[in-house]
């Protein structure tokens, strides 16, 4: 049976031949087949990740978090200089400047993505905003809440930041970014499942290969990473989990 | 703290930290705002001295990297802070639960900057082999408020 690989959902939609080439590399690293398959929000990956059906996953650093924790997943990698950047953005027109002119009863929108969605939150903090009272709505992709925001549904949105760059240019110029985060210890990471620790190592090797060829570096670049992959440790990805212990409420 | 590194006008205070030691520092009230969207990150060892630190750490400080690491976190201590704040978050994060507080921070000219600061636990197999601390830009109004509260703890 082929190993079921899942990314993260806010990936779904962008990039997705890039994921499914990306798919065909690990297979030739492991020599076994891998079956790239796509979630539509994050509750339905965790669920498949709780019912055991994936076995490996490239996950936002709030997941990683749990399939560490939890489940007992094993850290691969990473994207070497990479790290997860999430923006607060308005319309185009929005008087709002800076955070500080936010004002209670924020309508704001984003996707279910919880790293993205913490990002954001802290990101209002200074303007004394928080969940009492601000109201923020799911939507299933940053298209939708790009839409949410031009619609006047809502008064900003949160953003991944290459999601938000991923935007044609049509939508970015009605939006405007009032701010962006540079926390820069964030990141997705590519784990394995525990039953397939062994496969560790061979993986990795293939992973870290990539940047010697042509064909590779072009795909990790289109995938966001453009200086390839880095090994990521139990000690890093432990040090993630307590990282994002301290951003959660 | 040396004289000829502060910028301003200084006053001179003594600190006095829990284990008896005591330091004798300079604070201008010249404060640098927390850069918006960035993080703070630090680690240190069981005993409260700095393991790790991040860019954001060393440029707010305004110490070097090579002056952070190995000495104890509370090289940045302000002395308008109150004790109290610290036992709260040393009893607190000793007992392996997380802490979250406002603090005034002391950099190394004598200036200060306030931060929203969480402290965690790093558990490995049962125990605590260091702390982690992340610390975000506070908003002015939780800044006044508890400026107000601190005076009265001091």
């Amino acid at each position: 049976m082929a190993l079921q690989f899942a990314i993260s959902p806010e990936f779904s939609s962008s990039h997705l031949s890039q994921w499914f080439i990306f798919n065909n590399r690990l297979q030739h690293f492991l020599g076994e087949a891998c079956h790239l398959e796509l979630y539509d929000d994050f509750r339905a990956l965790r669920g498949a990740v709780g019912a055991g059906c994936v076995d490996m996953i490239y996950a936002n650093a709030f997941d990683t978090s749990m399939v560490l924790r939890e489940k007992g997943f094993v850290p691969v990698a990473r994207g070497a200089g990479k790290s997860d950047e999430a923006l607060v953005a308005v319309v185009a027109e929005s008087p709002v400047r800076k955070v500080a002119d936010f004002r209670q009863g924020l309508r704001v929108a984003a996707t279910d993505a919880p790293d993205v969605e913490t990002i954001g939150r802290i990101l209002l903090e200074p303007a004394d905003l928080d969940e009492s009272n601000i109201t923020l709505t799911h939507h299933r992709n940053y298209v939708l809440v790009a839409k949410a925001l031009i619609n006047g549904e809502a008064d900003a949105g949160f953003f991944l930041k290459e999601s938000f760059e991923d935007l044609s240019e049509l939508v970015r110029g009605q939006l405007r970014p009032v701010i962006l985060s540079r926390i820069c210890v964030v990141r997705h990471a590519l784990l394995l499942a525990p039953q397939h620790a062994d496969r560790r190592a061979c993986l990795l090797a293939g992973l870290l290969a990539m940047r010697e060829h042509q064909a590779d570096r072009e795909l990790c670049a289109e995938l966001g990473f453009p200086e390839g992959w880095q090994a990521l440790d139990q000690e890093e990805a432990a040090f993630m989990v307590d990282l994002m212990e301290t951003l959660l409420p | 703290m040396r004289p000829e590194d502060i910028v301003g006008e200084g006053t001179e205070h003594v600190l006095t930290y829990q284990d008896g030691t005591r330091r004798r520092v300079f604070v201008t009230g010249i404060e640098t705002p927390f850069p918006p969207g960035e993080l703070i990150v630090s680690q240190t060892d069981p005993a409260g001295f700095i393991t790790e630190c991040n860019e954001a750490f060393v440029r707010m400080s305004g110490y070097s990297r090579e002056e952070l690491i190995g000495q104890p976190h509370h090289i940045i201590r302000h002395p308008d802070m109150p004790a109290a704040a610290f036992k709260d978050l040393w009893d607190t994060i000793m007992a392996g639960k997380k802490w979250q507080g406002y603090v005034k921070n002391l950099r190394k000219d004598g200036g200060f900057y306030w931060v929203r600061a969480v402290v965690v636990a790093n558990v490995r197999s049962g125990t605590i082999v260091s702390y982690t601390s992340v610390r975000r830009e506070p908003s002015r109004g939780k800044i006044a408020e508890v400026e107000a509260l601190y005076r009265t703890m001091r």
